[in-house]
């Protein structure tokens, strides 16, 4: 895959609601591939990061420049929500959906939808109602229906908060086979297992800053402030 | 007591022997209905949709007033029509009052506030939950709309069958701009209010249930042709 | 969506011509118009609409040059209306009568009144519920001008005088359930099918005729109305045919109306 979106520069940006500043002001720089996770504590602003990056929550100060113009980076990226927003609809037309929206044939989207079931383990569930599929499966089909259109950039706001292990495992191959085919990941998380199973950059946020940044291995290792080692440990941190 | 029984007995017999004038009239009653629920849908909805989605500056005024309207007095929507269309009113030249077409006027204006009201309250609902989705996912303000009343179809087909309800109940905005002419615009209500008028209970009556029965029916037609989607939750 | 709108814009099958013609409750309750309007069909290939409303309401239809004639009975007004121009003219067709509709035990003795007059002074002295049309109807306006000449003012009447606001049929019903004193017009009254406790007690002072007059609506203010159906009803409405089907007409046995149009071609009043 071509990457036209990266490397991405954020400066000083920053997004706020209501005056209360969420997360920021951020300044990073980020290439293509590979595996971003992104920890905290919860309300460092973790969410907020994703969502401002994905420009879903508004950039109040600095800017986010990418390697081409923002509305082409926006169509080049795809977001999974903690909680999948499942449409009321079959798992196929889901699934079509986002091809749909950026004007496929219905019967070409519906080929796909099926193709991308049978990759995540839903074939067996296309015509079943999308919202009284099971939590692990209502996962599955938003990863899928994030992944259908093939971004370059895929975020993932705590994919497998309130999931099993057996799903969580299904969901991370998932992942591994994307970026595998080249799709760049920014993944939250507050579970540090898959943080280490997954990462291969760390970017470790407190108080709504970026409070460390840097290969996964270094920082798991040595990490460089005493905040980010007590947090690796399993430790309080305020 | 003895009206309701012997109104019982004749609604019976006129539906049992397909009385001529009976169809002519109910068949009436509900072109006029069924075609102000048509037109007042395709009205109500999309503009639901817009106040669901987009905000502007006076989306919560507009909201309070259809919310208003509601409970607007048909006899006054009927008045305000018959002066448009009275031939000494801005709508003169057409030559509409007193004619079936009128009569659904009248009623699209009293349906679309109700059907615009409900179907607003569950189309918010359904952008909330897809809010996140769909702005992600770059949808234009169509496609937003598009895909909100598709998936709410549900929710709004109940607010079609309330309108549907309101709009073949209602007497005194059709008496007004329908005239209740015999074989033009009469229709089973202002036939009720006919009968009731002659002090003959026991026929009002009749053609009360008859009334009845038909919006029963109409709704069952719905909701059977409908209900396709039988895993769904909703 | 299509057969919708198809539903809305589809109206009735038309016959030959058609014209609207606003008549009053009274007139409509007798069941006359399902008699004539038949022939008339037959006779004219004329499909005529009847609006079913009270005297005031039917001449403001006119006024506004919604229908194409009235046929009311309210002389004043009729005058007034033809005066200022909205007619073309008033003919006279036929009469019926009021009458003085009461509870079977007629508390204030009307059944012995000497007059109309009298009647309603004996119901205002005893005080006995009376139920009155006030819609500006022909009837009301009729029941107000004989409270006028009984030396009474319906305005000052104490709780016992109810004015209902409706129609003539409405206002029967509410009669019937209070036991009150209405004055109706006969044919209403005999077709009326809720009688309830009520009877007819007091009738036949030449003071209770109800001349119904036939009034086209002047094509000079509105150009739409179809002023020559109106006249070829006219013509009908005069003719030896409608008298005899006007003078045989009956509810119950009972004669309700008197043709009494003057039969010459050229109208004398105007």
């Amino acid at each position: 895959m071509v990457s036209g979106l990266f490397p991405v520069v954020l400066n000083g940006a920053a997004t706020a609601r209501r005056g209360q500043i969420l997360v920021g002001p951020v300044d990073l720089t980020l290439n293509g591939g590979g595996v971003c996770v992104v920890i905290g504590p919860n309300g460092s602003g973790k969410t907020s990061l994703l969502r401002m990056m994905h420009g879903a929550a508004r950039l109040t100060h600095g800017s986010i420049d990418w390697a081409c113009p923002t509305p082409q980076a926006r169509r080049a990226q795809a977001f999974v929500f903690q909680r999948p927003v499942m449409l009321r609809r079959t798992v196929r037309e889901n699934l079509a959906y986002p091809l749909r929206i950026r004007g496929a044939r219905r019967r070409e989207a519906l080929k796909t939808a099926g193709d991308w079931a049978e990759r995540v383990g839903l074939g067996g569930m296309l015509d079943r109602q999308a919202p009284v599929l099971s939590g692990g499966e209502q996962q599955k089909l938003a990863l899928a229906r994030a992944l259908i259109i093939e971004p370059e950039l895929l975020f993932l706001d705590e994919p497998c908060a309130s999931l099993d292990g057996r799903a969580m495992r299904e969901i991370e191959e998932i992942l591994v086979t994307a970026r595998e085919h080249g799709t760049r990941l920014i993944l939250s998380t507050h579970d540090m297992g898959q943080a280490r199973r997954m990462a291969d950059e760390v970017a470790f946020l407190l108080h709504g800053k970026v409070h460390e940044f840097g290969p996964a291995a270094e920082f798991f290792t040595r990490p460089g402030t005493p905040q980010a080692r007590a947090f690796i440990n399993g430790e309080i941190v305020e | 007591m003895v009206d309701l029984w012997s109104g019982l007995v004749q609604a019976f017999w006129l539906v049992a022997t397909l009385d001529s004038e009976l169809v002519e009239i109910a068949m009436r009653s509900l072109r006029v209905s069924l075609s102000a629920l048509g037109i007042a849908s395709i009205i109500a909805m999309p503009l639901a949709a817009l106040l669901a989605v987009k905000r502007f500056r006076w989306r919560r005024f507009v909201i309070a007033v259809l919310n208003a309207l509601m409970g607007l007095p048909p006899v006054v929507v009927g008045l305000v029509v018959y002066v448009f269309l009275s031939r000494s009113g801005p709508l003169g030249v057409f030559g509409l009052l007193f004619t079936p077409t009128a009569m659904v006027i009248a009623q699209v204006i009293i349906v679309v506030p109700l059907i615009a009201s409900i179907s607003h309250q569950a189309l918010r609902d359904l952008w909330e939950e897809y809010h996140d989705l769909l702005i992600s996912l770059n949808v234009t303000q169509w496609q937003k709309i598009h895909t909100l009343l598709w998936d709410a179809r549900r929710a709004l087909l109940t607010a079609a069958l309330a309108g549907f309800g309101r709009a073949i109940g209602e007497v005194g905005a059709i008496m007004v701009v329908g005239g209740n002419i015999d074989h033009a615009t009469r229709v089973l209500t202002t036939a009720i209010a006919l009968e009731t008028g002659k002090g003959d209970f026991a026929l009002a009556l009749a053609l009360g249930f008859v009334l009845i029965a038909l919006a029963i029916s109409v709704s069952l037609t719905i909701h059977w042709l409908s209900r396709t989607e039988r895993e769904a939750k909703w | 969506m299509g057969v919708v709108l198809a539903l809305a814009l589809g109206s009735a099958a038309q016959a030959a011509d058609v014209m609207k013609m606003a008549v009053t409750t009274s007139f409509h309750n007798s069941g006359l118009a399902d008699v004539l309007l038949p022939e008339i069909q037959t006779d004219l290939d004329l499909e005529v609409q009847l609006l079913v409303v009270g005297t005031g309401q039917a001449l403001k239809l006119g006024r506004a040059g919604d229908v194409d004639a009235i046929l009311v009975h309210s002389r004043a007004a009729e005058e007034a209306f033809v005066e200022e121009g909205f007619g073309t003219h008033r003919r006279e067709i036929m009469y019926n009568d009021f009458v003085v509709i009461g509870p079977a035990s007629d508390p204030a003795q009307i059944g012995t009144a000497e007059s109309a007059v009298d009647s309603l002074q004996k119901i205002a002295a005893v005080e006995a519920t009376f139920v009155s049309r006030g819609d500006d109807s022909g009837t009301h306006k009729k029941e107000l001008n004989l409270w006028g000449n009984a030396g009474l003012d319906a305005e000052g009447f104490g709780k016992w005088y109810n004015a209902v606001g409706a129609g003539m049929g409405a206002a029967l019903n509410t009669a019937a359930g209070m036991d009150a004193y209405i004055l109706s017009d006969r044919a209403s009254w005999l077709n009326f099918g809720n009688k309830g406790d009520l009877a007819l007690l007091y009738s036949g002072d030449p003071v209770l005729f109800n001349q119904y007059a036939f009034l086209p609506v002047n094509p000079e203010r509105h150009g739409h109305v179809k002023n020559d159906l109106a006249m070829k009803l006219e013509g009908w409405l005069t003719s030896d045919k409608a008298k005899g089907l006007i003078d045989t007409y009956k509810i119950g046995g009972e004669t309700l109306f008197v043709f009494n149009a003057a039969q010459v071609q050229a109208v004398a009043a105007q």
